[in-house]
């Protein structure tokens, strides 16, 4: 049930989406829309279904033997799971950003440079400025700028989460998932994380899946709670915490439970 | 409460009879390991030091004295019957007698190289500072003292003369550096004349193959025969300067003579090394083992092998294995992906994978079987129909060699290299995937831009493996391109260099051929011993030098598995 205070523009639109693991059901009739150019975050207890519908925006529930869809998903009016959709092409337009971080085996710079070489871009110049431009994005620049061709095995995981976001944003996507992004991180790493989401948001459509309440609120504009694969409730992140409307989430919110 | 102090646990369950018991097998393990190399490293490097020559005299069954003169092999002890049977006369309260093994060499004028002495009625021993052993091309070596260097039949220096030892050594080095000349150009030049003409005689026999008759035919046949004329102008200046240099190297001959007082002359072309052990410093023995030791690893065999070096069976050795590697590894590695990647899972990949896994297990000589059976009498057959008909009926790639042995030795390492390069695949995180795919990679793209190089260190060690199989493998390889004395390298300086149609010689056949085919045992046992050792040390070289390349790719994908 989607909140009806939304006046912003509309980045994804979740249309009456059901999707299946085999038999079983993981997410039930969720319609939900997320405006473009704020983050909002999906909260709930383990296996409720918040990462399942995270990964319907960028298909990589395909990859799961049996997984089924139902619904529609839009991107900018749409739909993903559109016959004649591209993934890969779907996939550079909405990043991902795992729970932990995922560098190559390649130096720093070639994995910010992974995407955009994928798109068969060769040029020195051109590769150095991405290359540049989105570690300095990550707010990794200053850090790595003297160890470009190292391994990226080197970094700390805080530094390899936010290079994963450079690699990610240096293709230029329109939406970037984050899927529990800091939560394999230090709290200081997890500052800085959300630091940069708050920097990312002017330019990118976030939807960040979280465990923790206290991260939902600090980054997010709108948040999402989900319950067993169903949607209970969806509105700003201000009134959700504040003013609940269900009974659910005022329970989980205030951790009766979950 | 109890008392933590009084002793609870059992010896037995406290757990030490299991260490006791792993750490035994451990030692028993290295015990065996360290011996085998140990008895392989001190008999197989033992054969190259130089041995002292001894003299002796001896009084033999029928009580005649007999001047023997050789290198001391070895002492055995018998018991005193067996000598009694043997004829001698031993005093009635001996029980053990010793007896001596000597190498006498000079097999062209006694005939015996290795013979058993009695210590009974045996002098002492002596080590005339004048003897020498001479190493022949032919004949095994001789031992004796030489008398006079001669030169077109005389003398040009004598025993005793100032300067002799001088003089016999700078004839020694002028024939061999002849003797290099005259093998550099029978192998370089002639080789090359000779591989010209044969060119010629099959291109004429593919004209005829082809159909053409007549005009065209004299026409052929009259830029062959020029051509044949030039080559064969050719061939005679180097013939002429061959025959030159053989004639030059006739000239020095050695008169020499044996511990018995026989006289001999030896031509110099005839000598490969000159020593005198008996006066030489351990200095010198030093540089003389060096010497030989490099001359067993460069060298050409002699003497039915069991004289002169190993090379060509390092050298056949090494090509195959690296033959072998180039095609196992691009075979084993994209069955293995296709297996892990892209193949449905299921019943029949299951039976697939069964089937890979138990190929491991056949025996090697089944695939030497399978390999001459189909590769080389079917595939090797069919090759020389469609592309040497010309040559026919002579095989070409229709007989063993070099391609079918490293082919036959690449089936057999393949499911090695299967199995670990699936394991590897199999090892890789699948967020790493994910990452590439969520970047909008295909399938494909994440395959061989991610996930095969961090494969890569799996792959190497499945080959490491492959290596250690293939080069220590003999069983398959007499039947499907092995042979004992292979006339020439499978590399040489004649088009196309790496001629896989050749047979090779093989380091493990080696032993094999000069340990159980060899007519002279006792010299033999030593190369046994010297030629496992190389075979040993090779394999030892090729697993290093591959654990190299696999430690830097391991340290360059460093922490992606974590």
């Amino acid at each position: 049930m989607s909140p009806t205070a939304l006046v912003e523009p509309i980045k994804l639109e979740v249309d009456n989406l059901n999707l299946y693991y085999d038999q079983k059901r993981a997410l039930n009739n969720v319609s939900l829309k997320i405006p473009e150019k704020k983050v909002t975050a999906f909260i709930g207890p383990s296996g409720c279904g918040k990462s399942t519908l995270l990964r319907c925006f960028n298909r990589m529930n395909d990859l799961v033997d049996l997984c089924r869809v139902e619904g529609k998903i839009l991107l900018d009016g749409q739909n993903i799971y559109d016959k004649s959709v591209d993934v890969a092409e779907l996939r550079r337009q909405v990043g991902m950003v795992f729970q932990k971080p995922n560098p190559f085996p390649k130096s720093i710079y070639e994995n910010v440079a992974y995407g955009l070489r994928l798109q068969g871009v060769k040029s020195k110049r051109v590769l150095d400025e991405v290359v540049e431009r989105s570690l300095k994005g990550a707010a990794l620049w200053d850090e790595v700028k003297d160890r470009l061709h190292e391994n990226a095995f080197g970094l700390s995981g805080g530094q390899q989460q936010r290079l994963v976001i450079a690699r990610a944003i240096a293709i230029e996507p329109e939406v970037i998932l984050l899927d529990e992004p800091a939560s394999a991180l230090d709290p200081i790493s997890t500052l800085k994380i959300e630091e940069l989401i708050n920097e990312l948001k002017h330019q990118y459509t976030i939807v960040i899946v979280t465990h923790s309440m206290q991260q939902a609120a600090r980054v997010s504009d709108y948040t999402a709670f989900m319950y067993m694969g169903d949607l209970i409730e969806h509105g700003l992140t201000d009134t959700l915490f504040t003013n609940p409307s269900k009974k659910q989430t005022e329970d989980y919110i205030t951790g009766r439970y979950g | 409460m109890k008392k933590l102090s009084s002793k609870q646990t059992s010896w037995f369950q406290s757990g030490s009879p299991w260490v006791w018991l792993n750490g035994g097998a451990v030692t028993l393990c290295m015990i065996m390991v360290i011996g085998l190399l140990g008895l392989i490293a001190v008999r197989g490097f033992g054969h190259f030091w130089p041995a002292d020559i001894l003299q002796t005299s001896i009084t033999d069954r029928a009580g005649q004295k007999q001047i023997v003169m050789g290198e001391f092999v070895r002492d055995e002890i018998i018991t005193a019957a067996v000598a009694r049977d043997g004829g001698y006369e031993v005093p009635a309260d001996t029980e053990v007698i010793t007896r001596h093994l000597f190498k006498l060499g000079n097999r062209d004028i006694s005939g015996r190289d290795f013979v058993w002495f009695l210590d009974m009625g045996m002098d002492e021993w002596q080590y005339p500072a004048d003897a020498i052993a001479i190493e022949r091309r032919e004949w095994g070596n001789f031992y004796g003292f030489p008398v006079a260097v001669q030169e077109g039949g005389a003398v040009v220096s004598k025993l005793g003369d100032e300067g002799f030892w001088q003089e016999l050594d700078s004839r020694l080095r002028r024939a061999l550096e002849l003797h290099q000349q005259v093998s550099r150009i029978e192998r370089v030049d002639i080789g090359r004349i000779n591989k010209h003409m044969d060119d010629l005689r099959l291109e004429r026999r593919r004209l005829e193959l082809d159909g053409i008759k007549g005009e065209a035919m004299a026409l052929a046949d009259a830029d062959m025969s020029e051509r044949r004329a030039a080559l064969e102008a050719e061939y005679a200046i180097i013939k002429t300067r061959r025959d030159d240099i053989l004639a030059q190297a006739t000239r020095d001959k050695l008169q020499v003579r044996t511990g018995s007082g026989k006289e001999a002359v030896i031509g110099f072309d005839h000598i490969v090394r000159i020593t005198r052990p008996n006066e030489m410093s351990v200095l010198d023995k030093l540089v003389q083992y060096g010497d030989r030791f490099w001359e067993f690893l460069t060298d050409e065999p002699r003497e039915a092998n069991t004289e002169g070096g190993i090379f060509p069976a390092i050298f056949g050795t090494v090509t195959m294995v690296i033959v072998m590697s180039i095609m196992v590894t691009p075979l084993g590695v994209l069955a293995a992906i296709y297996l892990r990647e892209y193949a449905k899972q299921g019943t029949i990949l299951k039976i697939i994978r069964i089937s890979v896994y138990n190929l491991a297990g056949v025996p090697s000589i089944v695939y030497g079987v399978f390999g001459l059976g189909f590769f080389v009498y079917i595939l090797g057959g069919s090759i020389d129909q469609l592309f040497y008909p010309e040559s026919l009926p002579s095989p070409t790639f229709g007989t063993p060699g070099l391609f079918w042995a490293s082919l036959t030795l690449a089936l057999m390492t393949l499911p090695v290299v299967i199995v670990s390069t699936e394991e590897g695949l199999s090892r890789i995180p699948s967020t790493i995937r994910q990452g590439s795919l969520a970047l909008g990679a295909t399938k494909a793209e994440t395959l061989w831009k991610v996930v095969v190089p961090l494969a890569t260190p799996a792959m190497m060690t499945g080959l490491i493996l492959a290596i250690a199989r293939a080069a220590g493998e003999v069983a398959p390889l007499m039947l499907v391109g092995v042979v004992k004395l292979a006339p020439a390298l499978p590399v040489d300086g004649n088009y196309p260099y790496l001629h896989l149609d050749q047979k090779i010689m093989h380091l493990g056949f080696h032993i094999y051929d000069v340990g159980f085919q060899s007519p002279n045992v006792e010299a033999a046992r030593p190369l046994v011993y010297a030629t496992s050792l190389i075979l040993v040390l090779l394999i030892i070289v090729l697993n290093i030098a591959a654990i190299k390349i696999r430690n830097n790719l391991r340290e360059k994908y460093r922490g992606a598995s974590d």
